[in-house]
């Protein structure tokens, strides 16, 4: 029935519409004789109103396009047009970036049948596709969160899409990175990245793919646009000199920082939190640095004691025997001077990773070791047996005591 | 006639029956003040210590913010160390006085006053066993037990070596100017072991032989009101008894019996102590064993 009405309405006021506006009629007055209600559902039950007033201020209605300049099916000459029409084709006019989504993630899962993967129209919107450089443009910098949220933010198309990396959105909403894009100061929020300033825009790429922005290989690169200064200590430190030499394991940026959590440095929960970062390499000096009392502290939860990058620095980290290191033998006093104004060359002889159960490291903590525990042995061992014999004979006591009526 | 504990009581005993009601003194008012500072100072230094040996449990994490955080707990640590390290130096001085000002410094050195071990000391340990094991009677002891003894000696033992190298750890920079540096990796691992000994023995083994055993339980108020019963005299330390009888000293040391309100001041006091005390073991049990 309802396919006839509209076709019916359409024949109706098609001569009206040509003769009395002929003045100041634009050239999309046929088609939202139709689209211009934005209650109207076409044949197929799917909404297909068309906000007029938005599409003039859009950025190809400010252009003075034609709806047939993108519904390229649709012709004056066949009126009503086809129930259902083609999908627009922005390759027409927008030849590179359709290319360059096409050969990506979001394009290739389309072309392979997802249906959710995103589209064109899924981060630019249809008819009131506003240009990037608009504040209220869904891919507007400030906004770009929120329109990559609509998938990678949401909890149920995460899951039933098996997004990669899970609700990333949401950790990177509370990141630096984040929280700097919200921030009230415009040169703060301007220069916080968003998701696209590492994933590139239309070239999304997976990280499997070599030429990926965040494969990992390239990841420093990407972290370094920014971070230019901190990128170059990096490579000349140690991490990055075995990165430079092909080592598999070598840490990059997001090793250390995560890729969506990013943490401002300066926060005492980062602080203590990378620790365990570096654990996850160098688990035999956690251990270690767990029985100092510097380990003790933080692991207590207050950072007002060292870490492991208070002493090693953390993108100039060498290693000890090199002379440039901060723990190195020429440095260690003047490193160890940042906490503790008047240490010594004496002082610093404390190993902060000193291991009571390693001899040759350290001999004398592990007989010291030794000997408090035959000590601590000894002593609970004998009044252990003491103590449990005393109360067995002295309960027996008592009960005949009572037994006996006193 | 036997005594309370199923043990046949001296002659002495005999001659001044048991419950007669009298009170004598045993501890002075400094020694009863010493032992509730010293208390206090060691569970105020075990509670704000101990987080530091198990920083990975939640109760050491609740623990510290109580104390105000990290540095709150390092005050009152701190503060409790410097005070016991004043009583016990106190001590040494007047046990020192008062072996000068009386006739023979052989009398702290020496004899049932003195806190060093003797060959009695031995024997009662290989008796105190034979008893517990029914093998013979219940020694007999004079004023101060072996394992009273051993409590005291290793408060002296801990002292040294907790005190020691809780102040290199205090002021590690002056005493890296004697020492090297990995002294301190060895004072910071000695201080935590010996925290562990002394805590674990006197919330435990000290507990137990002071307060908690059947005869004491659940505490023995001698410490706080400083007054022991005729009964109790004669029962625990016969030997002490008989000696102050044939010295003539016993009538000497007759005071009142000690008062209600004394008492009740003991009782929360120790009360107090032994549930703190009691608390953290439970907690170091928990800690060990998961």
């Amino acid at each position: 029935m309802r396919p006839f009405l509209v076709a019916f309405l359409v024949a109706m006021t098609l001569p009206i519409a040509g003769t009395a506006n002929a003045q100041t009629a634009g050239p999309n007055d046929t088609c939202l004789m139709c689209h211009a209600d934005l209650s109207a559902k076409g044949a197929t039950g799917k909404a297909i109103g068309v906000d007029k007033d938005k599409f003039a201020t859009s950025v190809h209605g400010s252009l003075g396009l034609k709806c047939t300049d993108c519904h390229r099916d649709v012709s004056a000459a066949k009126l009503p047009h086809e129930p259902t029409l083609k999908p627009v084709d922005c390759a027409v006019c927008h030849e590179a970036p359709v290319k360059e989504y096409a050969s990506t993630v979001h394009g290739k899962a389309r072309a392979g049948g997802n249906k959710v993967a995103a589209s064109c129209a899924n981060c630019h919107g249809t008819h009131d596709i506003l240009p990037s450089k608009d504040a209220k443009s869904r891919t507007n910098h400030a906004n770009l969160e929120s329109t990559c949220a609509a998938c990678h933010g949401n909890d149920a198309m995460v899951k039933s899409a098996h997004l990669p990396g899970g609700n990333i959105v949401t950790k990177f909403h509370d990141s630096i990175h984040g929280r700097n894009l919200r921030d009230a100061k415009a040169a703060v929020s301007a220069a916080a990245p968003t998701c696209t300033n590492c994933h590139g825009a239309h070239k999304i790429e997976a990280k499997t793919e070599k030429t990926s922005r965040i494969a990992r290989a390239n990841i420093p690169e990407t972290c370094g646009g920014c971070h230019q200064r901190i990128k170059s200590v990096y490579d000349q430190g140690w991490h990055g000199k075995l990165r430079h030499d092909g080592n598999p394991a070598a840490p990059i940026c997001i090793d250390c920082h995560t890729a969506h959590s990013i943490e401002k440095t300066s926060r005492p929960e980062w602080q203590m939190a990378v620790i365990g970062q570096c654990g996850g390499c160098h688990d035999n000096f956690i251990t270690t640095y767990r029985q100092t009392f510097h380990g003790q502290v933080t692991e207590l939860g207050y950072a007002n004691v060292a870490t492991c990058a208070a002493c090693h620095g953390a993108h100039d980290v060498l290693p000890a025997s090199n002379p440039a290191s901060r723990v190195s033998a020429e440095n260690r006093v003047s490193t160890c001077r940042v906490c503790h104004p008047t240490a010594n060359a004496s002082f610093v002889q404390f190993d902060p990773h000193a291991n009571r159960h390693d001899k040759v490291r350290s001999p004398l903590l592990y007989y010291a070791g030794l000997f408090m525990d035959w000590l601590l042995l000894g002593v609970f061992a004998f009044f252990g047996i003491h103590t449990v014999f005393w109360l067995a004979r002295s309960l027996r006591v008592v009960r005949e005591r009572r037994r006996g009526g006193g | 006639m036997s005594s309370a504990i199923g043990v046949p009581l001296s002659r002495a005993e005999a001659n001044a029956p048991a419950g007669s009601g009298r009170y004598y003194r045993r501890f002075g008012l400094l020694e009863r003040v010493m032992h509730a500072v010293l208390m206090f100072t060691f569970i105020g230094c075990a509670l704000s210590g101990l987080p530091l040996l198990y920083p990975d449990h939640a109760w050491a994490e609740a623990l510290v913010r109580l104390f105000g955080g990290f540095r709150g707990a390092g005050l009152i640590h701190r503060i409790c160390a410097a005070v016991m390290i004043v009583v016990f130096v106190g001590h040494v001085l007047r046990v020192l006085y008062r072996g000068l000002a009386s006739d023979s410094i052989l009398t702290i050195l020496w004899g049932p006053d003195s806190m060093v071990p003797q060959g009695k000391d031995i024997a009662d340990i290989y008796n105190h066993f034979k008893w517990f094991l029914g093998r013979g009677p219940r020694p007999q002891f004079d004023r101060y037990t072996y394992w009273e003894k051993f409590d005291y000696w290793a408060v002296f033992w801990g002292m040294f070596i907790i005190g020691g190298s809780g102040l290199m750890l205090w002021f590690p920079i002056f005493f890296s100017q004697f020492l090297p540096g990995w002294v301190l990796n060895i004072t910071s691992l000695v201080h935590g072991e010996e925290a562990l000994l002394a805590v674990g023995f006197i919330f435990t083994i000290h507990f137990f032989n002071g307060h908690l055993r059947p005869e004491k339980f659940p505490m023995d108020l001698v410490i706080f009101t400083g007054r022991v019963s005729e009964h109790e005299l004669a029962e625990e330390r016969p030997i002490e008894r008989a000696r102050l009888v044939r010295e003539g000293r016993l009538t000497t040391l007759e005071t009142t019996p000690p008062s209600a309100g004394s008492m009740t001041f003991g009782r929360i006091v120790g009360g107090t102590a032994l549930t703190l005390g009691i608390v953290t073991i439970l907690l170091i049990f928990y800690s060990l064993l998961r």
